[in-house]
């Protein structure tokens, strides 16, 4: 997993709510059995007509958005487990997800795939929005070691929440495998002494 | 302390406690199918890790199959690519599959219960959210993304913080037409499909007691659609007798010590959830979906809500309805009954009882899809076959089919489908496609009127 320390960046924004793992990577593109490649993909009916062109009303086509952040409305990855989901938005070049909400399953995919997501109030994620379709060259700074958002140009700094192991594991690039591979010794000493 | 049915469970499952960090989890049951396993089998063979403990993982193809001439090599090339990979994948690490053309060979979620592997009081996961549905067991069981499966088939073992405890109690008499899937999408209407989010939810109250397994399955199932990772039901003598002598079930007297065990589950007297929700039986009715999350649903007498919101509207658009109108009499021409909602023998019986000696809508393209192929031999043992075939509804062999658009069952584009499943997403069953959830009933005499139709006047023709 790639180390995430801290990143400056401008943002896109899809202020659509309840956006769902089934609109991030269609079921037809699951059919790969290794992990790259998913990017090409991405929101791929939102991103491209029927016919194969791009719907070019779709933020990810606009030229006046670019960045490694997302800004996406409230319950983001929604919907089914797919990890691929997670794999899509980080090979698409994105490293933070920034919502009111995220359905959990999605949250720990990102987070076991070095993709951050910022969980900040409805007013934040509305004041973010808006000044990033004000003014789409607006960068935001996300810094983990200090667990702060910052957009400068709104005089916002906000701290944010984040589990300290998985933290940990962000900074460093480790990931759980490693961490559970050192505790076989108690999982088989677990194993020995359950009754039920 | 007073402990929740949840609490019980995970307890007994507790391997050590990270300090400030999550807890490490004891897996008793992982099932893998071919979507989400092959990255996980690379990660062992990168890292160069044997399974842990292979005895403890079961495999079906199941997403990916078709569900015609299932004898026959699959004809896409990448769908077959991945079905080969589990097959060959297992054979390397050494677990059991139930593959392509066994006769145990079915939706992960039917199987798994059908077979007995899934218990009362264990911890199951599965790379797919609606391992939900094994909850209806009092078995903590939940979906998980593929390093996950990667961790369990490393570990036996996953890092998790406990979740939150919510119970959902719903008492009172359901009326007539009204069914499990009813149930569960009333629910999620009221309470919106985040409102699970970061809990554990526990189903509790006589609608849920005097339900059949396959009916709190089905329930269960549907947990994810509100946020929740899982939903549990306490076990009682309903999930014994189902238990009792199934193929990897206790026999005998490990059976009855295990029984003796699971009565010790249920939720103490006076135990705390963290939210409490109640519900009455008597405002549940017949539901279908109008929009493109499982929340937004109605009572099929019910006109669409006139909610002003981009997001609702957004989803409108896709579905090709207004705000305030009645779906009654809208023409339907695909009609769906599968998936790991509502696939289980219940689901057939329901259906054809009402399409018996009836005859499906000229206009409608309708779909049975058995949930295993146990389900499936089932439905011929019982001569429903006979009904369904007669009245024009195509039997199709065991899998996902057109719940999510992968394999070759898709609904064309703009093409509205009643659905038995739990997705309403869209695109969900093909691009572009139009999905309506509802139960199994609502389905078939979707069916069979052509159209959407209420289900008292439909009962009472
Ligand atoms: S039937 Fe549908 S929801 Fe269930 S496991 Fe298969 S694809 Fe997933």
């Amino acid at each position: 997993m790639e180390k995430f320390t801290k990143l400056t960046s401008r943002a896109i924004p899809m202020p659509i709510k309840d956006i769902d793992t089934d609109q991030i990577i269609p079921a037809r593109f699951l059919k790969a059995t290794d992990k790259a490649g998913f990017g090409e993909n991405l929101f791929r009916d939102w991103r491209f007509h029927k016919d194969g062109n791009p719907n070019t009303d779709f933020v990810l086509n606009s030229e006046t958005y670019t960045g490694k952040i997302l800004v996406a409305g409230d319950n983001f990855g929604c919907g089914s487990s797919r990890e691929h989901a997670a794999w899509a938005l980080e090979d698409y070049g994105f490293r933070v997800i920034i919502s009111s909400f995220f359905a959990d399953i999605f949250k720990g995919n990102a987070l076991n795939n070095g993709l951050l997501p910022i969980q900040v109030s409805e007013a934040t994620l509305e004041a973010i929005l808006n000044k990033i379709s004000e003014n789409p060259e607006t960068e935001l700074v996300v810094d983990l070691e200090k667990q702060e958002l910052s957009l400068d140009a709104i005089g916002l700094k906000e701290s944010f929440e984040i589990n300290e192991y998985k933290k940990m594991c962000l900074l460093n690039g480790y990931d759980d495998i490693d961490f559970l591979l050192s505790k076989k010794e108690a999982i088989e000493i677990f194993e020995k002494q359950r009754t039920n | 302390m007073k402990k929740t049915l949840f609490d019980k469970v995970w307890d007994a499952h507790v391997v050590d406690t990270v300090p400030n960090g999550p807890q490490i989890l004891y897996i008793d049951k992982h099932l893998i199918h071919e979507v989400t396993s092959p990255q996980a089998f690379s990660e062992l063979r990168q890292r160069n890790i044997p399974l842990f403990r292979k005895d403890q993982v079961v495999a079906t193809a199941d997403h990916n199959v078709p569900t015609l001439n299932q004898h026959l090599p699959i004809t896409d090339a990448l769908s077959k690519k991945q079905v080969e990979m589990l097959s060959k994948n297992c054979e390397e690490f050494g677990v059991e599959l139930y593959g392509l053309g066994h006769p145990y060979q079915g939706i992960v979620h039917v199987m798994a219960p059908e077979l007995g592997v899934t218990q009362p009081g264990m911890t199951m996961v599965c790379g797919d959210s609606h391992t939900s549905t094994h909850g209806a067991f009092g078995t903590i069981a939940f979906g998980i993304g593929t390093s996950q499966v990667a961790q369990v088939f490393a570990s036996q073992c996953l890092l998790l913080q406990k979740p939150k405890s919510m119970r959902i109690t719903v008492n009172g008499d359901l009326a007539p037409g009204v069914l499990p899937k009813d149930v569960i999408l009333y629910i999620i209407a009221q309470l919106g499909t985040n409102s699970g989010t970061g809990y554990f939810v526990e189903y509790a109250g006589d609608v849920f007691e005097n339900m059949s397994m396959e009916g709190r399955m089905t329930v269960c199932n549907m947990s994810i659609e509100m946020g929740a990772r899982g939903g549990m039901i306490a076990p009682d003598q309903t999930t014994f007798d189902y238990v009792k002598g199934r193929e990897f079930a206790p026999q005998d007297e490990a059976f009855d010590k295990k029984v003796a065990y699971w009565k010790t589950l249920p939720t103490d007297e006076g135990a705390e959830f963290d939210q409490e929700y109640q519900f009455d039986a008597a405002d549940i009715a017949p539901m279908i979906t109008f929009g493109t999350n499982p929340g937004m649903g109605i009572k099929i007498t019910e006109n669409v809500p006139t909610t002003e919101d981009a997001s609702f509207e957004k989803s409108l658009r896709y579905m090709g309805f207004e705000r305030g109108e009645s779906l009654l009499g809208k023409p339907v021409n695909y009609i769906f009954i599968g998936s790991c909602t509502n696939a289980r023998i219940e689901d057939f019986r329901v259906a054809a009882s009402f399409i018996k000696g009836k005859q499906k809508a000229d206009n409608v393209t309708a779909l049975i899809v058995p949930g295993s192929q146990q389900v499936a031999k089932q439905i011929e043992a019982e001569g429903l076959k006979t009904v369904f075939e007669e009245a024009g509804f195509q039997l199709r062999q065991a899998g996902c089919s057109a719940c999510l658009g992968m394999n070759e069952d898709k609904i064309p584009a703009g093409e509205y489908c009643v659905s038995t499943s739990n997705r309403n997403f869209e695109g969900r069953q093909g691009q572009g496609a139009r999905t309506l959830l509802a139960s199994p009933l609502v389905a078939a005499i979707t069916a069979v009127e052509g159209k959407i139709t209420d289900v008292a006047t439909a009962l009472n023709a």
